[in-house]
């Protein structure tokens, strides 16, 4: 029986290769979980778009602060030696590749590494875009976590993203319910399968053509 | 002397023409400057273009100004919101124009229109739908979109403490857009908690150095809590 993994599961698994000293953004969704699943010691400084590292949990209740919010518009908090800064400095950072990691959602991800996340391209939806366009391009490694398929069943790895495009070749590694995957000059790379899930049924479920990892396979 | 206190948000908005730029400080409701914007309505200057991350939320403060059909076109990166319904409708009736900029070269233009600066290469969005048409370049081992710099007539912003010159210190995540929207108008108006001696803001953490903003007004209980 395939063991998938909740939402949890999947950030915590995102968490693990989060090493001690990194500046992380986590986007707005699915990655906001892996705040609450890095390790417990491991000093990690939290970026947040709208001008703050050291972005620390949700305040206790009676306790937000109109002033004090996250990138998704929540009450924050600051950890201690965290800061504020302006957009324009808090884009730098992004741009400039100061930001060890990036971990968005998505909607798709190509065989090479084009991410979409922003837009469904529906004639009647209401484009909005954010920072993820910045963080596509800017982080010096991109993770994606996401689920590996849409409700309808559909694989979210794709070979060509049939939604517009956040940013081309930009992601590197992708957490899914069902697997870990690299994206690699030469395409995917399977890293990690769930247990009860063999590497054929998740090329079948997925859609683009895998490779084992060699120390995996 | 140089005074840049003015009596009241009205006073400081007084002479806003119709088919003003207006940049507005905030992200979401942190940093938005409330009391400006409702003098803003008040005063009644149409056909504005407004710089803002958002397009507005619920229906207070900016919201309010879009409800009230007086911005002809806003330039923002996350128009779309859970309660950004006043938008939303004026969207899809078409009588709103959107100009949808990623956030950080939304910051950069800002920031380049205030320092000076005649365009940038950027290699944000770069193969998305949001360079379609715009020049690229490739420098190095990357691609980049041409970016211009936004200028506006007026910036409306939240600070904490001003003095008189006009520089500003701000408070916790509300500084945001504030400070790089100071330097790109011509008028730079700024609501604040207090206004204090000249002097008393250490030298060593004014953000925002006086020459950028015209005119400071003093609003009472601007830190409001969130519900």
């Amino acid at each position: 029986m395939m063991k998938k993994l909740d939402h949890k599961q999947i950030a915590a698994r995102v968490a693990r290769d989060i090493p001690e000293g990194s500046y992380v953004n986590l986007g707005i969704g699915l990655p906001t979980l892996v705040a609450d699943q890095l390790p417990k010691g491991r000093e990690i400084i939290l970026h947040s778009e709208n001008g703050v590292l050291g972005l620390g949990p949700k305040p206790a209740p009676g306790q937000e602060d109109e002033d004090m919010m996250n990138a998704g518009k929540e009450p924050a908090t600051l950890v201690t030696g965290g800061c504020f800064f302006h957009h324009a400095d808090s884009f730098a950072m992004i741009r400039g590749r100061h930001l060890d990691f990036a971990v968005l959602g998505a909607f798709q991800v190509s065989v090479a590494g084009d991410l979409a996340n922003w837009h469904t391209g529906a004639p009647d939806a209401i484009p909005a875009v954010g920072g993820a366009m910045d963080l596509a391009v800017g982080a010096k490694k991109v993770l994606v976590m996401m689920e590996h398929l849409t409700k309808k069943g559909e694989s979210k790895l794709v070979e060509r993203c049939t939604y517009p495009l956040t940013g081309a070749r930009c992601v590197n590694r992708i957490y899914t319910d069902l697997a870990v995957i690299d994206v690699k000059p030469d395409g995917l790379h399977v890293v990690d399968i769930v247990d009860g899930l063999s590497f054929e049924e998740l090329q079948r479920l997925s859609g683009v053509p895998l490779k084992r990892l060699a120390s995996a396979a | 002397m140089i005074n840049k206190i003015v009596a009241s948000p009205e006073a400081a908005l007084a002479d806003t023409p119709d088919g003003a730029t207006i940049m507005i400080g905030g992200f979401g409701n942190a940093g938005m400057p409330a009391a400006l914007i409702d003098a803003l309505i008040a005063q009644g200057a149409r056909e504005l273009t407004i710089v803002n991350n958002n397009a507005g939320n619920a229906d207070t403060g900016l919201a309010a100004l879009i409800g009230a059909k007086r911005v002809r076109k806003i330039l923002c990166s996350f128009p779309r919101q859970s309660d950004s319904w006043h938008f939303d409708r004026l969207y899809r009736a078409g009588e709103i124009e959107l100009e949808l900029v990623p956030q950080g070269t939304l910051a950069e233009r800002i920031r380049a229109a205030g320092a000076g600066i005649g365009a940038f290469f950027t290699p944000t969005a770069y193969g998305t739908k949001l360079a379609e048409g715009k020049e690229t370049r490739r420098i190095g081992d990357r691609d980049y979109v041409l970016e211009y710099p936004i200028h506006a007539d007026y910036a409306i912003i939240k600070a904490d403490r001003a003095d008189r010159w006009g520089n500003l210190t701000y408070r916790l995540s509300a500084r945001n857009f504030a400070p790089i929207m100071a330097t790109a108008a011509k008028c730079t108006v700024v609501q604040v908690r207090e206004i204090v001696e000249l002097g008393t803001i250490d030298p060593e953490i004014v953000v925002t150095p006086g020459i950028f903003v015209k005119r400071v007004v003093k609003v009472v209980a601007t830190l409001r809590k969130a519900a």
